[in-house]
């Protein structure tokens, strides 16, 4: 009850724009939430994801925190529901991603890398795993690596916050190259 | 990225926002802004003279006031799905006045003999109303999204659904001042088809006209 008091408290003052009592909170909730989401998983590489994506989601619903109910059911809502959607993510992924210990890759000359034909494939194969990438994930890789934009001008563009472009950024290179190990794979 | 970056990174980009308003006032607001169309416009274009008696005939007089509980208690479950620690049983709310609605429209048509003709003929006015049903509803719906988009719901399926059927009743119940004939078992097939298809439309495009936070919304 007092831990929700003052969760409550702290999530009034970042409603009212206060960045440290934010920054306390999250860190605060952070250990909350988790426990709830070990309830629909248990690697701990999938809790993460849900945990950003239950923090990505509080700050984009905060306005919707009334301060005169209890924090804790509002939060766990929120933590619950990205729990499911992780878990049907991660049951859509498992169909095209293997899972592989091995994180070093090897590169080999390939005499053939500067063949136009084959120059061609390679661009076409790239933009067919692009396209298999979620819209948002896309959407930031495009803009940030392939255009070269600054983080700025790439939220101005994409809609998304700074914050979510770098997540989204690192989740598709990720996607990248399980998908591409799934296509190269024999 | 890690968890404390990202935390780092919210903090950063946070800015001041202003709390809802509490859902059975927003939906107060929708319900009353409505009204005073509907009333507007009934009052310009309906003739009052005939339909008045006829709302007051009982089995009538049930349908319509079971037509517009729908509509309001639909219209507050939405508001209510909105927000992300209220009870999902707000989406039962509607389901009573809704089976009494169409209790009631079914008995309109077992009073007709099951005709499947209307004084108007065999389908009669009956096209009129499925396209009034529909076309009422799409400013209707813009107007109840624009209201719920604020919310980004991160569960956008009740929201739209329960929402719809709220819009749908909406229209349907404006529709009982400008019907002054009994329901046949087309025209309730119309008026339920008309309903579906604002549902179905309101359903599948939800992601888009809620600004919904579903799916981690970075995955989407």
């Amino acid at each position: 009850m007092l831990r929700d008091q003052a969760w409550s408290q702290l999530m009034r003052a970042a409603q009212a724009g206060d960045r440290s009592a934010y920054s306390q909170l999250l860190r605060e909730v952070t250990p909350f939430v988790r426990s709830l989401l070990r309830r629909h998983c248990s690697q701990a590489h999938d809790i993460e994801e849900m945990m950003q994506d239950t923090l990505l989601t509080l700050h984009r619903v905060r306005q919707t925190y009334d301060p005169r109910r209890p924090f804790s059911p509002w939060l766990a809502a929120i933590a619950a529901r990205r729990g499911i959607d992780g878990l049907r993510r991660r049951s859509r992924v498992a169909r095209h991603e293997i899972s592989a210990e091995i994180e070093a890759y090897e590169t080999f000359a390939d005499p053939t890398a500067n063949s136009d034909i084959d120059g061609m494939g390679a661009a076409r194969e790239v933009e067919a795993l692009l396209q298999r990438l979620p819209p948002r994930q896309r959407a930031a890789l495009e803009a940030l690596k392939l255009k070269e934009m600054s983080l700025r001008e790439a939220a101005a563009v994409s809609g998304q916050s700074v914050g979510a472009l770098k997540v989204n950024t690192h989740r598709a290179l990720k996607t990248l190259r399980a998908l591409f190990r799934d296509t190269t794979e024999p | 990225m890690q968890t404390d970056q990202i935390i780092e990174q919210l903090a950063t980009d946070l800015e001041p926002v202003r709390v809802l308003p509490a859902p059975w006032l927003r939906a107060l607001v929708w319900l009353a802004a409505v009204s005073a169309v509907s009333a507007a416009l009934v009052l310009r274009y309906a003739h009052l003279a005939t339909i008045l008696p006829r709302l007051a005939t009982p089995r009538v007089a049930v349908e319509s006031v079971a037509t517009a509980l729908t509509a309001i208690t639909a219209i507050l479950a939405a508001f209510e799905l909105s927000l992300p620690d209220r009870s999902p049983r707000w989406a039962w709310l509607p389901l009573p006045p809704f089976a009494l609605w169409l209790a009631a429209s079914g008995l309109g048509c077992l009073r007709n003999g099951m005709s499947l003709h209307g004084p108007a003929g065999f389908v009669g006015e009956s096209p009129h109303c499925f396209a009034f049903i529909s076309g009422a509803s799409v400013p209707l719906a813009a107007g109840l999204f624009w209201m719920l988009r604020r919310a980004r719901p991160i569960d956008a399926l009740p929201v739209a659904s329960i929402g719809t059927l709220g819009v749908a009743a909406t229209a349907a119940c404006v529709l009982q001042f400008f019907h002054p004939f009994d329901v046949t078992v087309i025209d309730l097939g119309l008026h339920l088809a008309a309903i579906s298809l604002v549902i179905l439309i309101g359903t599948l495009w939800r992601g888009r006209l809620l600004d919904a936070s579903e799916g981690g919304s970075q995955h989407r």
